[in-house]
């Protein structure tokens, strides 16, 4: 049952074969048993999974049932889910047990989704290997076999490898330079970062506000279509969301692919990108052209600057966004403490781990009197140079392809003392957050065993087609099949 | 050496919305600490600010009021500081793109004189909470009730010159804002503060001197006080060969003195950058011209009016305009008690000083404008004398009878104005003083006879039970006298 996908899983719970309570006890047991192997979960709330479960079959058994009720999941720590801590990866938030739902999560409570429990993530939503969690790193499921601990990638890694592990068919996730499509590529699974303003952002704890966008992770590309009708829409509450129509996600799957219009950013495909790697992605390319699509290169010069941009305003955002970290009203407060000042100080420096201290340090000193010009001031045009790019782009294709990252799953401790190799892990990824854009990562094959994604970036609000080009890629190929061992 | 004073004032203004700037919390005043704290009041993790289209209204309004240019767009900023009363950590405020543009304000000054005092600029932000230093035993209590109540901070141009410009234009302004009714006025509750920045020249100089900005003062007395203390701390620096160094200083009116809350050199960094939260928001005509239709007549219009409508001069005018419920309380005394004269100067003096006496605003009063008026109308129609138009004043203010006849009658207030009734009193006082009578008419200086003639009003009003008209009394006299 754990290799069913949502899909599958709805059609069991719907004729029968299974109810909501079985399935979550089966799945449960799982995570006891087996996710001592990842760390994936931070919190796993078995009661309050099972007694929904118990509501979901009662629901579903008076036939006023979604296509959600009753199927297991998990929701990255960084939602706020009302009564249930919230930690969002950091010492800060230990304790912390939220009064209130984030929107995406009291949509999925609505449709009936049980939730079984918080995944891991790098603290604040900050790093790309899942080393940065006060609660520990997680482990890719995918290497275990050969004795190596490799990253699941960051900063969703817990829910990557959950759903890599097989321990939930799905799972939310957030992306603020990559933290969707890295995970998703390096555990083999699929994911999608909607564009920015489609997910709601309330309840969702703020990394960089301007970037930051909740997302989807599940092993198909329709099953990440059935969570973004849940997830996707207009929130009275986030005046940064949309208000445009959400379609049926899971309607256009089956559009067929003739007449696509491929561009290959010549600029992903440089020497930066491992031959090996390169090839997976070519190769999936081809099996577009063989269902029709046309391919061109394109060219987003201005590219080569969007990890320099972002690593200006996401920690400018970020240094704003974690003041309220204080010791104050909720969160770590450090042991009597002798004054005012002695209380931010040692709360702050206790309560943070070294990566979100690295870059609350990077943000104030670029928004700094003197400075703010040539950092903040700066990236802000240059963010509006790679918007043009994209948009300049998306007048001759319809979608772009890339790979994901750089390299497959690396061996973890290898880049944690150096973290500007760590920022390069994003280098495919980051300029589609600059430019608020919806893109997915989808399994396309293997190199040294590890999984590779391929990157399907779309036009602003372009998701059925990514879903639809996903979807039908999965038809072709069976990667996303694949299991770890 | 003689000196110009230049005043410049930033002056935070409460809006009077029922709901906080970005949050669905109510505002009221009051209520116990954190009971009106939501969790984004409380900057909880992933909670997220939605404007207050009310309070964009308001300060629309405020920006028409004062003939100002509307900025189309309009983009928050966040201000960083740590502070316990600030929960997010930053103050979400506006800095280069205000809602309100430059403007100005015409204020009419005590040597009848008009000053203009321009508008820099306004902005909508947030306040904060409060800090509460007493009754927690060597801590510090938060209330963030306050967090998140919308201010507009006005901020004025240097173009006050004394304290009294600077107070009539504070004056100006709360009249203006309490017209709108978009801050309600209650300075003791903190609904508008004002920082007042001064700094002196020599006379006639072109180069403004270094100011120093006075902080958070609440009332216009302290203001006048804090702004003639710290002009005299200037002046003696400078007259000593000293600099004024610029800073930041909290005035004490209690004690009537000031000190240094912070130098430039330790002012705080604050790190603006637009807030990622808040996407710049557009003001168009439509809203522009629905703010338009809702303003109410403001102060110099219904000055205007007052002197054309009810022949006010422009002293009267200008007091009873200023306020917009003394304005309403008068003009609904006015439409009863006919006499618009004589109604404006029950409510400048007795009214008025019945008000400040026991501390209660006009809304407060307990009489209303009908029934002050009835009393005019019973004043200028002689049925009442001025100590008896007082004694029904008295028992309508203390609850003793709602209206003004029947408290007449009650009290058997009404004058005796029958002539032929008044006489036969009048004859028959003057054969009980036939020494007075012949006296007064032996005295040729004019100023003794006055005086003698009130010695026959003691036993005339004794003999009328005090009913007696006392006007009619001293026709009849003199007729009666030969004066």
């Amino acid at each position: 049952m754990h290799n069913k996908t949502v899909a599958e899983l709805a059609r069991e719970l719907d004729s029968g074969t299974v109810s909501s309570l079985e399935l979550t006890q089966q799945l449960l047991d799982r995570i006891k048993k087996e996710d001592s192997k990842y760390n994936s979960f931070i919190t796993v709330t078995e009661e309050q999974a099972l007694a929904d479960a118990r509501a979901a079959d009662e629901q579903r058994a008076a036939g006023n049932a979604t296509p959600w009720t009753g199927i297991p999941f998990a929701h990255k720590d960084i939602f706020c889910t009302n009564g249930i801590r919230t930690t969002c990866g950091s010492r800060m938030l230990e304790n912390f047990i939220p009064p209130y739902d984030a929107t995406v999560t009291e949509n999925f409570r609505k449709a009936g989704a049980v939730c079984l429990g918080k995944t891991n993530m790098d603290e604040f939503a900050m790093g790309s290997s899942n080393e940065s969690s006060y609660f520990g790193a997680v482990t890719n499921p995918w290497g275990l076999d050969n004795g190596e601990k490799r990253v699941p990638g960051g900063s969703s890694g817990g829910s990557a490898a959950a759903v890599a592990a097989r321990l939930v068919p799905a799972a939310t996730a957030t992306d603020t330079g990559g933290s969707i499509r890295q995970p998703a590529a390096l555990c083999g699974i699929t994911g999608l970062k909607p564009t920015y303003g489609r997910v709601s952002r309330y309840g969702m704890i703020a990394f960089a506000s301007s970037l930051d966008q909740g997302g989807t992770m599940a092993r198909t590309a329709e099953d990440n279509a059935m969570m973004l009708n849940v997830m996707a829409g207009f929130d009275p509450k986030d005046s940064t969301s949309i208000e445009r129509d959400v379609p049926d996600y899971t309607a256009t799957l089956n559009e067929p692919l003739k007449g696509l219009r491929i561009g290959l950013p010549k600029e992903y495909f440089s020497d930066q990108l491992s031959p090996a790697m390169e090839e997976q992605v070519r190769a999936a390319v081809r099996e577009y052209e063989k269902l029709g699509a046309t391919v061109k290169e394109v060219s987003l010069p201005n590219a080569k600057l969007a990890i320099a941009a972002y690593y200006v305003i996401a920690p400018a955002e970020a240094s704003a966004n974690l003041s309220r970290f204080d010791g104050v009203r909720y969160g770590y407060r450090c042991e009597d403490p002798k004054d005012l000042m002695d209380l931010y100080t040692r709360t702050r420096a206790e309560g943070f781990g070294n990566e979100v201290k690295r870059r609350i340090l990077v943000g104030t000193y670029a928004l700094s009197h003197g400075y703010y010009d040539a950092y903040y001031l700066k990236a802000q045009k240059v963010r509006r140079l790679i918007q043009q790019d994209f948009a300049n782009a998306f007048k001759e294709v319809d979608v772009l392809m890339s790979p994901v990252s750089p390299s497959p799953a690396f061996i973890q401790g290898e880049k944690t003392n150096d973290p500007v190799t760590m920022y390069l892990e994003d280098i495919f990824t980051i300029a589609i957050n600059l430019a608020g854009l919806p893109a997915m990562s989808v399994p396309a094959g293997f190199v040294d065993g590890l999984p590779v994604g391929l990157q399907i970036i779309g036009d602003h609000f372009a998701e059925a087609r990514l879903l639809n080009a996903a979807h039908q890629f999965q038809q072709v190929t069976d990667w996303h099949q694949r299991e770890p061992k | 050496m003689q000196w110009d004073i230049v005043i410049g004032l930033e002056i935070h203004v409460q809006l009077a919305t029922q709901t906080k700037i970005f949050s669905g919390t109510s505002t009221a005043y009051g209520a116990e600490p954190n009971t009106q704290a939501s969790a984004v009041d409380l900057a909880m993790p992933g909670t997220l600010p939605v404007p207050n289209e009310n309070a964009f209204r308001y300060a629309l309004m405020f920006g028409l009021a004062v003939n100002a240019e509307i900025g189309r767009r309009s983009v928050f900023e966040r201000k960083n500081y740590f502070y316990p009363d600030l929960p997010k950590g930053y103050q979400t405020t506006q800095l280069d793109k205000p809602i309100v543009g430059p403007g100005y304000v015409d204020v009419d000054l005590a040597n009848g004189e008009t000053k203009r005092v321009r508008i820099h600029h306004a902005h909508l932000e947030e306040d904060a909470g409060k800090s509460l230093h007493e009754d927690y035993h060597g801590m510090t209590g938060i209330d963030l009730n306050r967090a998140g109540t919308p201010l507009i901070e006005v901020v004025t141009e240097p173009d006050m010159n004394s304290a009294e410009e600077a107070v009539a234009f504070a004056r100006k302004l709360h009249s203006i804002v309490t017209s709108l009714g978009i801050c309600d006025g209650d300075m003791s509750q903190g609904s508008m503060r004002f920082d007042v920045n001064i700094s002196l020249k020599p006379k006639g100089s072109d180069t403004l001197g270094t100011r120093t900005e006075t902080k958070n003062l609440n009332s216009f007395r302290f203001m006048e006080q804090a702004i003639a203390h710290e002009v005299e701390r200037q002046m003696d620096i400078l007259e000593d060969g000293g600099k004024i160094e610029q800073e930041t200083r909290l005035y004490n009116g209690d004690r009537d003195e000031s000190r240094s809350m912070r130098t430039k050199e330790e002012a705080n960094d604050y790190r603006y950058f637009p807030c990622p939260d808040l996407l710049p928001i557009e003001i168009d005509d439509s809203f522009i011209e629905d703010a338009r239709a809702r303003l109410p007549e403001l102060p110099d219009a219904r000055k205007a009016r007052f002197k054309g409508q009810y022949g006010l001069n422009d002293y009267d005018a200008s007091l009873l305009s200023s306020d917009a419920k003394l304005a309403s309380f008068f003009e609904e005394a006015a439409a009863h008690g006919k006499d618009a004269k004589l109604t404006a100067n029950w409510i400048q003096g007795e009214f008025s000083a019945r008000l400040k006496a026991e501390e209660k605003t006009v809304t407060e009063s307990p009489i209303s404008g009908a029934q002050l008026g009835d009393l005019v109308v019973r004043i200028a129609d002689n049925t009442l004398s001025s100590a008896g138009a007082k004694k029904v004043f008295e028992a309508l203010w203390t609850g003793n009878g709602d209206n003004v006849d029947a408290i007449i009658d009650a009290k058997g207030l009404k004058q005796v104005s029958d002539t032929g009734a008044l006489e036969a009193m009048v004859d028959e006082v003057l054969a009980g003083m036939p020494d007075q009578v012949a006296q007064f008419q032996n005295e040729e200086d004019p100023k003794k006879r006055k005086k003698m003639l009130g010695g026959f009003m003691g036993p005339l009003m004794k003999a009328s039970k005090g009913q007696g008209n006392p006007k009619l009394f001293n026709e009849i006299l003199l007729k009666k006298l030969g004066g």
